[in-house]
């Protein structure tokens, strides 16, 4: 072959490789994951979401599970035949109840679910819009021994990333907590105990203005069309449908003052923080650091130097000059305080 | 409270379970911060520090100097390019004196020896033009370098600087999804890959450290820059008058240098977006203070550590390589020698990528060290071509005194300038010696990082090389 025939042959194999492995889109990709879209998964699936409409307190219908697991009315009609076959649900005029048995399944799945969405968040660096996906391909295939180990090696975490319960190896759960941020009247604090994960672009909305569980909010205004809150320190605006996901517990207003909501990458070099708290959203291996650093609350912070292209600072912690970048820096929240003389 | 009785434990249970949401997240945190306070209780009532003003200010100072805008990036590379410049020029003499001894002399005897006892010819050669040979090799090319390098590196490390310099460069590595360090570790490969590996350890976030360990190999080790260098001066250097060989050359020998640290940073942005993603990630750096280097220890365990660890594992893999380049030269099929019958096998995909069956063999059975891929490769140039007045013999290596003379077997064996661009450009991307492998599977304990570290730079040389050459057709220079 010529040099030029070549070069064609080689631009076609590498175009052909690409097209067949690149990773979530690649066809080899696509036909895994349809792959693992399998009877169990469905079962597991729908189990799943006849426990969360007994949650929610809402009747469960044919039509509501075909929606929910995108198949059709045919395929969930034969899906709830297999159910009650199993024992694991009954079916009654117009519901879907599961049995005992198939609410501990249920929960099984829950709790392995969450637990994964935990690990994913804490030991891994895997971006927070795929951590339900990953999750909901994860949880069919963990057994319960290893969603033991699992949890033991998260220290049992009691909450996964979006504030949902984890439900213990017992299949204890406690009862939801929370109201809609849009119920909320001006002037009111709360503090964010749960996002809803689901539809994903709405849950991608909240992420990007960076609020999850534990996070403080106070309510500016609320008109039909937007609700204005101030969380982190700035003033997030949400249209009504999407702010309906995110669930708050009202704090007494007196809380609000009492925390600073400068962040560590606000101060200047040589200015001082003293550091009062760290932000929820920093987790895991990340969060164990910045403590074992002394990054606690009370320790005095001096932003000392910044790198020639303005990220990472050095800051001088306990006598320590340790070097963060802003990324992490906008996880600390500090008060200022002016340098003794 | 009769009724209770019998149900106490799993009273207890349930009473625990509920009481397990009541306790909140916090407990951790709170846990830590009881630690640092009572910590920081007792160290106020039992510590006293004196105040050590003037050092600090003097740090600050030249802090301040070192991580400049203005400053900082040409103090760093006036740093590096002295560090080299020492290792290259100070390398020379100790590795000639090395080499006149363990070569010239020592081999020369060990075979008189082995013929005086009445070792049989292929014993003796097996085991002196073979083993000792390629063991000897290594010692005298690798060992001068490693142990300049390493102690000035240790030295800059030692005082400081060096945690200045990925601060410095952090946020570059931060953009490919890589750890500021890693410039150190970078740094480190350019003297040698297998102790660069085993100096990742200095970056704590898994995730991190594993594309340091993966993307290392990009950094031109030791034993490949004088590949480069011969392969510039031979074939790029004399496409233009003399007076400009020498500009020239060393400018095609950067051009590869920074195609390398192109590779690394791609290599780690797209490693994080893909294999790596799952794996865990922090950063944090610490920029101690400075302090005079403390020489002796730093002279101790920097040819201890580093240097001494590293060539023993170099030797004992240049032990039986040795054995194999001897054998494929001296066993004879079918009336010609197992090398030949090799390279005629290898030569279509060498070809294919601008490289030849010589070439490909050379680096399979040269796997222990950079450093002997060149004698190896004349050695079998010799043998396949047939040239008789030159080198010593089937199995052999060699080198010569002049580039002219190793140009001429060069050209005799069929070399373009095309086959040496692309062997620099093999050279910079192949697979890791199996030094440098052994090292990654100690400091990963897994064959899976260890296999993707070798099998990810070679397919990379490949395509690269591929394309290359078939370029390099097109525009008429193969």
């Amino acid at each position: 072959m010529t040099p030029f025939e070549l070069l064609i042959a080689g631009v076609l194999v590498c175009g052909l490789a690409a097209v067949l492995l690149w990773p979530r889109n690649g066809i080899v990709a696509r036909w895994r994951t349809s792959r693992e879209r399998s009877t169990r998964s469905l079962l597991e699936d729908a189990l799943k979401h006849l426990y969360d409409c007994e949650y929610r307190n809402i009747p469960c219908t044919l039509e509501r599970l075909a929606g929910t697991l995108s198949i059709s009315g045919e395929a969930a009609a034969k899906l709830i035949l297999r159910l009650e076959s199993m024992r694991l649900a009954t079916r009654t005029e117009r519901e879907l109840r599961l049995t005992a048995e198939g609410r501990s399944y249920a929960l099984r799945m829950i709790r392995v679910h969450r637990l994964w969405e935990r690990y994913l968040a804490d030991e891994t660096n895997v971006a927070e819009r795929d951590w339900h996906t990953e999750a909901e391909q994860q949880e069919h295939r963990i057994s319960a021994e290893e969603a033991d180990e699992l949890a033991r090696r998260l220290g049992n975490p009691l909450y996964d990333p979006h504030g949902d319960p984890i439900p213990s190896a017992a299949g204890s759960l406690p009862q939801q907590q929370g109201v809609p941020l849009t119920s909320l009247d001006r002037g009111v604090v709360a503090r964010i105990v749960h996002l809803e994960d689901e539809p994903e672009a709405l849950y991608a909305q909240l992420v990007a203005v960076g609020l999850g569980p534990g996070i403080q909010i106070r309510l500016i205004n609320r008109t039909p069309d937007r609700i204005v809150f101030e969380a982190n320190g700035e003033e997030i605006v949400l249209a009504p449908v999407v702010a309906a996901n995110v669930f708050v517990l009202p704090l007494a207003a007196e809380k609000w003052s009492a925390v600073s909501h400068e962040t560590l990458a606000h101060l200047n070099v040589g200015e001082q923080g003293m550091v009062v708290g760290l932000s929820p959203l920093c987790r895991g291996l990340q969060r164990r650091r910045l403590m074992d650093l002394g990054i606690v609350p009370g320790t005095m912070v001096e932003a000392e130097m910044r790198s020639p292209f303005g990220d990472p600072t050095s800051y001088k912690i306990r006598g320590a000059s340790i070097a963060l970048r802003k990324q992490q820096a906008e996880l600390i929240y500090v008060s200022r305080k002016e340098k003794a003389a | 409270m009769k009724a209770h009785k019998p149900s106490t434990t799993e009273e207890l249970i349930k009473t625990a379970q509920a009481l397990r949401w009541e306790v909140g997240t916090e407990l951790h945190d709170a846990a830590i911060e009881s630690m640092y306070r009572e910590a920081a209780r007792i160290a106020q009532r039992v510590v006293s520090t004196k105040t050590a003003e003037p050092a600090a200010r003097f740090d600050r100072t030249l802090d301040r100097l070192l991580t400049s805008r203005l400053f900082g990036f040409p103090i760093m590379f006036l740093m590096l390019g002295v560090v080299f410049w020492i290792t290259i020029e100070g390398a020379n003499v100790p590795s000639g004196f090395l080499s006149q001894l363990l070569v010239d002399t020592v081999h020369p005897a060990l075979k008189e020896i082995g013929v005086s006892v009445g070792l049989p010819w292929w014993l003796n050669g097996f085991l002196f033009d073979g083993m000792y040979l390629a063991m000897a090799w290594v010692v005298s090319v690798m060992l001068p370098p490693m142990a300049i390098f390493f102690p000035l590196f240790t030295l800059l490390e030692d005082f400081g600087y060096l945690p200045r310099v990925a601060f410095n460069l952090d946020a570059l590595f931060r953009r490919a999804g890589a750890h500021g360090k890693q410039a150190l570790t970078m740094a480190m490969g350019y003297g040698c890959n297998a102790a660069a590996i085993v100096s990742t350890r200095i970056i704590d976030s898994p995730r991190e450290r594993i594309l340091a360990i993966l993307t290392n190999n990009f950094s031109l080790c030791n034993g490949r820059w004088p590949t480069q260098i011969l392969m510039a001066t031979i074939f790029i250097g004399a496409l233009v008058p003399p007076h400009l060989a020498g500009a020239v050359s060393a400018i095609a020998v950067v051009s590869v240098v920074l195609i390398g640290i192109v590779f690394t940073f791609l290599v780690s942005w797209g490693l994080s977006q893909t294999i790596l993603k799952g794996e865990a990630s922090m950063f944090s750096l610490e920029l101690p203070p400075y302090r005079p280097p403390r020489l002796w220890q730093t002279l101790y365990t920097s040819v201890i550590d580093r240097t001494l660890i590293v060539l023993w594992r170099a030797v004992v893999w240049a032990l039986p390589a040795g054995a194999v380049i001897w054998l494929v030269s001296n066993i004879h099929v079918g009336g010609q020698n197992l090398a030949h019958h090799i390279v005629e096998a290898l030569d279509p995909v060498g070809i294919l990528i601008g490289l030849n069956g010589v070439i490909l063999l050379a680096y399979i059975i040269a796997i222990p060290a950079n450093e002997i891929v060149i004698p190896t490769i004349l050695m079998l140039t010799v043998l396949v071509t047939g040239i008789t007045d030159v080198g010593s013999g089937a199995g052999v290596m060699f080198e010569l005194e002049t580039e002219s003379a190793t140009a001429a077997i060069l050209h005799a064996g069929g070399w373009t300038l095309l086959t040496g661009i692309n062997l620099m450009l093999f050279s910079l991307l192949h697979n890791p010696c199996s030094t440098t492998l052994y090292t990654i599977y100690k400091e990963t304990g897994s064959a899976k990082w260890t296999w993707l570290s070798a099998l990810l730079p070679l397919s990379l040389a490949f395509i690269v090389c591929f394309f290359t050459a078939q370029i390099g057709r097109l525009v008429g220079i193969g």
